[in-house]
C-alpha cells in the first residue's frame, strides 16, 4: 500500500498567499491515502477552507507541489480539471446551491453534469434526499430552506455521485447534534465504500465519533502532525486508531 | 441508523465519463430562461428589421443599375440638330442609310418624330401635328442606333469619321454616357447599403456581447458551482449559447417579417410610379433568399458573441 499509486493526494511544501499578504498557508507537507477518514482542525482564520480550496482545486498553491490521482495537480492542462473534478464531492462552507433549482435538482446537478440519463437518476437522487431527510422538500428552493436543510442538501449533492474524495468544510455547521451524527455516519458509510474523506470543523466533540480518524491540525496556516501519522503515515492508514 | 442509499456502481462510473452533455431539459433549466422579456430579443429585432431593408435597398439598386447598362450598352444615339427642317431630314435620312451600311452597327431606326414629341412632350408642352407650328421650334431629329459591341470612345470616334461627310450637323453619343452620373450615384447608394450593413453586424455584435455580459454576470455563481462540480467549459458555454440563440431566433424572425412587410409596400410604390426605369428595381428569389438569410446571420452572430465571451470568463477561472 506504500507508493505513489497508493496514495490519492500528496503536498509538498506548499504555501498560500493571496494577492501580496503574508501567507495563509505555509510549508505544509501532508499524504492522504485512500479509503482514509481526516479531520481538519484548527481554530477560525487558520486556514483551514484555503488548505480546502487547494484540496478541490480550486485554487493553485503559491508555492510547493499538490499531487492528486498520482497526477501532478499544478501543471495539469485546464481541460482535465473536470475529469479531476468529477471525482471530488465538496461541501462547501457557505454550501453554494443554485438558487433557482429545486432541492432535487441541485441534488441530482452532479449526475446531470456527468451526462446521466434522468431515469437513472431519479430514484438515487430521491433516495438521497430521503436519508438525509428532505425527502418531503424535494421540490423547495434553497432560499425557502432552514440554514440546516441547505446544509444537508449541500451534503447530499457532494455525496450523490459516490466521488473517490470527499472534501467537507464545516458540514455540521448548522445542525443539531443529533443531525450531526447522523450526517457523519453518511461521511463514515461512503469512507467504507472506499472514499477518502477530509472534514474540517473546529467542533472537537465530532473528532471522537470517528474512532478511526486521522487528525490534521492548523495552527495560524501550519499543519502540525502531533503523531506524524500525516508525514511518516502508516501502512494501513485506516487500521490506525485515533487519538 | 438507516442503510445509505446505494448508488449503483455503473451510475458512479458513468460520473467519471468527462464532456458529456448535460441531458435537455435539465441544461435549458440551468439558467432561468427569462425568454423575450430582456432587451435582447427586441435589439435583435430592429437590427434585423435595419439590415435587411438596408440589404432590400443595395439589391434593387444593383438590379437597376445592371438592368438599365444591361439596356445601354452598344446603344448609341445619333441627333441631327438643323433649324431647317428639309436639311435637317435629309441628313438624317442619309445618316441612316450609312450607319445601316457600317460594319458593327447591329440595329438602326429612325425614332419617328411622334415618339420623339412625345418625349419632350414634359417639358415643351403639346405640340400640334401642325407642320407649321412644329416648325417654330425646331426639334433635332433621332437616330437610334446599338453597336454589336461596347459604345467606347473609338467606336464613338469611328462612327463620326463616317458621318461627318454625309451629315455634318449629326451628334453621335453613347446612350449610357448620358447616364454616368446616374450610375454614379447608383453606385454609391449600393456602398452606403454595404457600409450601414457593416455598421449594423457591429452594433447588433457590441448588443450581442453586452447581453452576453450581463447574463453572464447575473449567473457567475451558478456558473462557478457547475465548473466546480465539474462542468467543461463546453457544457456551459452550450447553455448560454442556446438561450441566447433562442431569444435572437424569436427576434430575428419578428425582425424579418417588419422588413418583409415594409420592403413590399414600398415596392408598391414603385410599381406605382409605373416608370420604366423604377421598374428593374424589383427583387429576384435569389434576392429573397438572401434577405432571409439576414435573421440566420443575425443568429450565427448572436451565438458565437455569446459563446466566445463565456468561454473567456471562463477562462478566467481555474
Ligand atoms: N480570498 C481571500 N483573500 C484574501 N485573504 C483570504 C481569502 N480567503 C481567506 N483569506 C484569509 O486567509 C486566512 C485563512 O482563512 P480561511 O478561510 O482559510 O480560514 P478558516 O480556517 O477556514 O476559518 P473558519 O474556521 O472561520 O472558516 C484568514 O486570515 C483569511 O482572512
Ligand atoms: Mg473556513
Amino acid at each position: 500500500m506504500t507508493g505513489p499509486d497508493a496514495e490519492i493526494v500528496r503536498f509538498d511544501n506548499v504555501g498560500l498567499r493571496y494577492g501580496t499578504d503574508k501567507e495563509v498557508l505555509t510549508d505544509i507537507s501532508f499524504t492522504l491515502f485512500p479509503g482514509t477518514f481526516y479531520f481538519l482542525t484548527g481554530a477560525s482564520g487558520a486556514g483551514k477552507t484555503s488548505l480546502l480550496k487547494l484540496l478541490y482545486l480550486a485554487q493553485r498553491p503559491s508555492r510547493g507541489k499538490i499531487s492528486m490521482f498520482g497526477t501532478d495537480a499544478i501543471t495539469l492542462p485546464r481541460e482535465h480539471l473536470p475529469g479531476f473534478r468529477r471525482r471530488l464531492g465538496v461541501v462547501f462552507q457557505d454550501f453554494r446551491l443554485i438558487p433557482h433549482l429545486s432541492a432535487f435538482d441541485n441534488v441530482a446537478l452532479p449526475l446531470r453534469v456527468a451526462g446521466v440519463e434522468e431515469d437513472d437518476l431519479r430514484k438515487p437522487v430521491a433516495d438521497m434526499l430521503e436519508w438525509v431527510g428532505l425527502g418531503d422538500r424535494s421540490h423547495a428552493r434553497p432560499a425557502t430552506l432552514s440554514g440546516g436543510e441547505q446544509q444537508r442538501v449541500a451534503i447530499a449533492r457532494a455525496v450523490i455521485g459516490r466521488p473517490d474524495m470527499l472534501v467537507a468544510d464545516e458540514p455540521t455547521g448548522n445542525v443539531d447534534p443529533d443531525m450531526a451524527v447522523k450526517l457523519l455516519r453518511l461521511f463514515e458509510a461512503l469512507n467504507r465504500l472506499g472514499t477518502t474523506v477530509v472534514v474540517a470543523t473546529h467542533d472537537v466533540h465530532l473528532l471522537r465519533k470517528v474512532p478511526d480518524s486521522l487528525i490534521m491540525r492548523l495552527d495560524r496556516g501550519r499543519l502540525s502532525d502531533p503523531t506524524g501519522a500525516l508525514r511518516y503515515p502508516p501502512r494501513r492508514a485506516g487500521l490506525v486508531p485515533s487519538r | 441508523m438507516s442503510e445509505v442509499p446505494a448508488l449503483s456502481p455503473t451510475l458512479a462510473r458513468r460520473l467519471r465519463t468527462a464532456g458529456a452533455a448535460i441531458t435537455g431539459a435539465s441544461e435549458t433549466q440551468l439558467v432561468p430562461q427569462a425568454r423575450l422579456s430582456g432587451p435582447m430579443p427586441w435589439v435583435i429585432a430592429i437590427m434585423v428589421l435595419l439590415t435587411a431593408i438596408a440589404a432590400a435597398a443595395g439589391l434593387a439598386l444593383g438590379n437597376l443599375a445592371a438592368q438599365a447598362s444591361a439596356d445601354l450598352a452598344g446603344g448609341v444615339t445619333v441627333q441631327v440638330v438643323n433649324a431647317a427642317p428639309g436639311a435637317r431630314m435629309r441628313q438624317a435620312n442619309d445618316a441612316l442609310a450609312v450607319l445601316r451600311e457600317t460594319p458593327g452597327v447591329a440595329q438602326v431606326r429612325l425614332v419617328p418624330a411622334a415618339e420623339v414629341n412625345a418625349l419632350l412632350e414634359p417639358w415643351l408642352g403639346t405640340r400640334s401635328d401642325d407642320p407649321a407650328a412644329a416648325d417654330a421650334l425646331p426639334v433635332p431629329a433621332l437616330i437610334d442606333a446599338r453597336l454589336d459591341g461596347p459604345a467606347n470612345a473609338a467606336a464613338l470616334d469611328r462612327l463620326r469619321a463616317r458621318l461627318a461627310e454625309v451629315a455634318p450637323d449629326a451628334r453621335v453619343d453613347a446612350q449610357a454616357g448620358w447616364l454616368e452620373p446616374v450610375f454614379a450615384a447608383l453606385d454609391a447608394l449600393r456602398w452606403l447599403a454595404v457600409a450601414l450593413i457593416a455598421l449594423l453586424a457591429l452594433t447588433m455584435m457590441a448588443a450581442v456581447l453586452l447581453a452576453a455580459r450581463t447574463a453572464l454576470d447575473s449567473h457567475r455563481g451558478t456558473i462557478e458551482i457547475v465548473h466546480m462540480l465539474g462542468g467543461t467549459d463546453a457544457q456551459i458555454a452550450r447553455v448560454f449559447q442556446r438561450s441566447i440563440a433562442i431569444d435572437a431566433a424569436a427576434g430575428g424572425a419578428l425582425g424579418l417579417a417588419l422588413a418583409v412587410a415594409v420592403i413590399i409596400a414600398l415596392g408598391r410604390r414603385f410599381e406605382a410610379l409605373g416608370s420604366g426605369v423604377a421598374g428593374g428595381a424589383g427583387l429576384g428569389w435569389v434576392d429573397w433568399l438572401l434577405l432571409g438569410l439576414v435573421p440566420l446571420a443575425g443568429v450565427a452572430l448572436a451565438t458565437i458573441t455569446a459563446r466566445s465571451a463565456v468561454l473567456r470568463a471562463l477562462r478566467r477561472m481555474l
